[in-house]
């Protein structure tokens, strides 16, 4: 048995580079002070360098900046997790209650933070099969046989993006637009194409293909995404406040459509 | 477009005759829950029936309140409680004492995701000692990245452990008295082999995930019923720390070490760096 000698260590003692508080002084964040030498950073900038520690240029600030414009603020509580921040203003909640279990709600498996993390994870172990002399038709078809989907392709609802257009305009601008990990995403999309899969890319492909070029890791760009949806999820809550309370997409009793037991009696 | 409904088997409502969005009666799994079970059913035989759409037999129910009582509150130390009493402290609402309970709570570490990998191992392994032996050596690694981090250690076990603490031999040995010859007995007769297997002792998570498998819920109801129902702890902690206020709440004001300190900014310092 190890025994408790790291909590021994740890008590009242951690030890951290990331950063600290001086209180009525200053602050350091990451070995640098944030009045002085951050001040004048936008806060995408803060929010990159928090999460892994370099210093990104303009361009790519405008494009991680504009991924969350783009593709990840719709104002629309139709969508699952803009519908509880919405929620949460119709029931008369409060709008950081309503986002902050939006951004969790966010953390999901058919859209949101996970697809694109998984694609992302997918590209790296794709671009190393290719390094490996492995085809990349025959690296798709193994990960398919393996797993039935690859995440970043085919989409709940609709099959066009209609977010990968612009995406890449900017991108385009920006001169990010023929990275080699994009290009990979475009390159699985045609494999995905033909045959019978017939799998349109999504956005969370191009944008771990983006994010991959300009170095972020699979766990960097999952912490990026973290609050990606917040314009849209705050939007929606906002908008509910000014409605009647419990009217947003009010359900009369026989919108259940029960599928249980029968009646029954409980002293029985 | 025919209009959308809700899909359930837990639950049926009929309507009042004055307004369509007021029940009139509220069944669950076929009970009439306001004109049946009020005054007749406890609240884990309602529980139990909500997660199972059956009612307990009278040992499930002790198994599950006995766990219930187990796992209520496992003190201001713990990282869950901290977490609401973090909220508690600052004046936060009371929602977001239990959020933060429930965020800290639902980890790989004393947690609700440790519950259910966990019962993957019950899974898995059953009552088969040399199973759990491999699989507690060579753990299952998912080749995909997660947004959950990588498992640090065996699931059920303190990684910072020196033996099997007091009130975890007293939960089993409890729980064990309403379901023998299940998996919490067979826990309770090998723990000692599987402790040494881990190389820590048994903590609360496995106790919790053997209780959940005698139980027979999934390995997602068990991640659920443990998050619920470690909330009341992280209710009234919380509650007692607004009182209390963050004046007497551990700051750690002297207990953060930076490592990388450049020091009071001077532009002469960035000058010459």
């Amino acid at each position: 048995m190890r025994g408790p000698q790291t909590l021994l260590d740890a008590e009242n003692n951690w030890e951290t580079d990331m950063g600290a508080w001086f209180p009525g002084e200053r602050v350091v964040f990451r070995g640098k002070d944030l009045f002085q030498e951050l001040g004048d950073s936008s806060w995408m900038g803060l929010l990159l360098f928090g999460i892994t520690g370099r210093e990104f240029n303009e361009k790519q600030i405008r494009l991680f900046e504009g991924i969350w414009t783009i593709c990840t603020s719709y104002p629309d509580p139709r969508i699952w997790n803009n519908r509880v921040a919405a929620l949460a203003g119709s029931a008369r909640s409060t709008s950081a209650l309503g986002v902050s279990a939006a951004t969790a709600v966010s953390e999901a498996v058919i859209y949101g933070r996970r697809p694109a993390a998984y694609s992302i994870d997918f590209m790296f172990r794709a671009n190393k099969g290719l390094g490996l002399g492995i085809d990349l038709s025959e690296i798709v078809r193994s990960e398919l046989k393996k797993y039935r989907n690859i995440f970043g392709y085919g989409r709940p609802l609709v099959q066009t993006d209609e977010r990968i257009a612009p995406l890449m305009n900017l991108a385009n601008q920006l001169g990010f637009a023929n990275g080699e990990f994009v290009k990979l995403a475009f390159s699985i999309e045609n494999i995905l194409l033909t045959g019978r899969w017939r799998m349109h890319m999504n956005v969370a492909a191009v944008i771990a293909g983006l994010a991959a070029d300009q170095g972020l890791s699979t766990q960097e760009l999952s912490e990026y995404l973290v609050l990606c949806f917040s314009a849209g999820t705050l939007a929606c809550n906002i908008d509910a406040y000014t409605k009647p309370a419990g009217s947003l997409f009010p359900l009369h009793c026989n919108r259940i459509c029960y599928e249980g037991a029968s009646d029954r009696s409980w002293d029985n | 477009m025919s209009e959308e409904v809700i899909h359930s088997r837990i639950w049926e409502e009929v309507p009042e005759p004055d307004n369509p969005f007021a029940a009139a009666r509220c069944n669950v799994s076929g009970y009439d829950v306001y004109g049946d079970l009020l005054g007749k059913a406890s609240w884990i035989e309602y529980l139990y029936l909500l997660f199972k759409l059956e009612k307990p037999a009278p040992e499930q129910a002790h198994l599950l309140e006995t766990l219930a009582v187990a796992i209520a509150n496992q003190g201001p130390r713990d990282h869950s409680i901290r977490a609401a009493n973090c909220a508690g402290v600052g004046g936060s609402t009371s929602a977001s004492c239990l959020i933060a309970a429930l965020a800290v709570g639902a980890g790989q570490l004393g947690g609700a995701r440790e519950v259910l990998l966990a019962m993957e191992y019950w899974q898995h392994c059953g009552q088969d000692l040399k199973l759990w032996q491999q699989q507690i050596k060579n753990p299952p690694k998912e080749e995909r990245a997660d947004v959950w981090p990588e498992m640090e250690h065996p699931p059920g076990f303190d990684p910072h452990g020196a033996s099997c603490a007091t009130p975890i031999k007293q939960t089993l040995q409890a729980l064990v008295a309403y379901h023998p010859g299940g998996a919490l007995e067979w826990l309770e007769q090998n723990r000692n082999s599987l402790e040494g297997f881990a190389d820590c002792p048994l903590t609360m998570t496995g106790v919790g995930a053997a209780a959940m498998i005698d139980l027979e819920m999934t390995a997602e109801q068990g991640e659920m019923l443990y998050l619920l129902l470690r909330l009341p702890g992280a209710a009234a902690h919380a509650l007692e720390q607004r009182q209390y206020g963050w004046r007497k709440y551990p700051f750690f004001g002297d207990g953060l070490v930076l490592t990388n300190d450049p020091g009071p900014f001077s532009e002469t310092t960035t000058e010459n760096s």
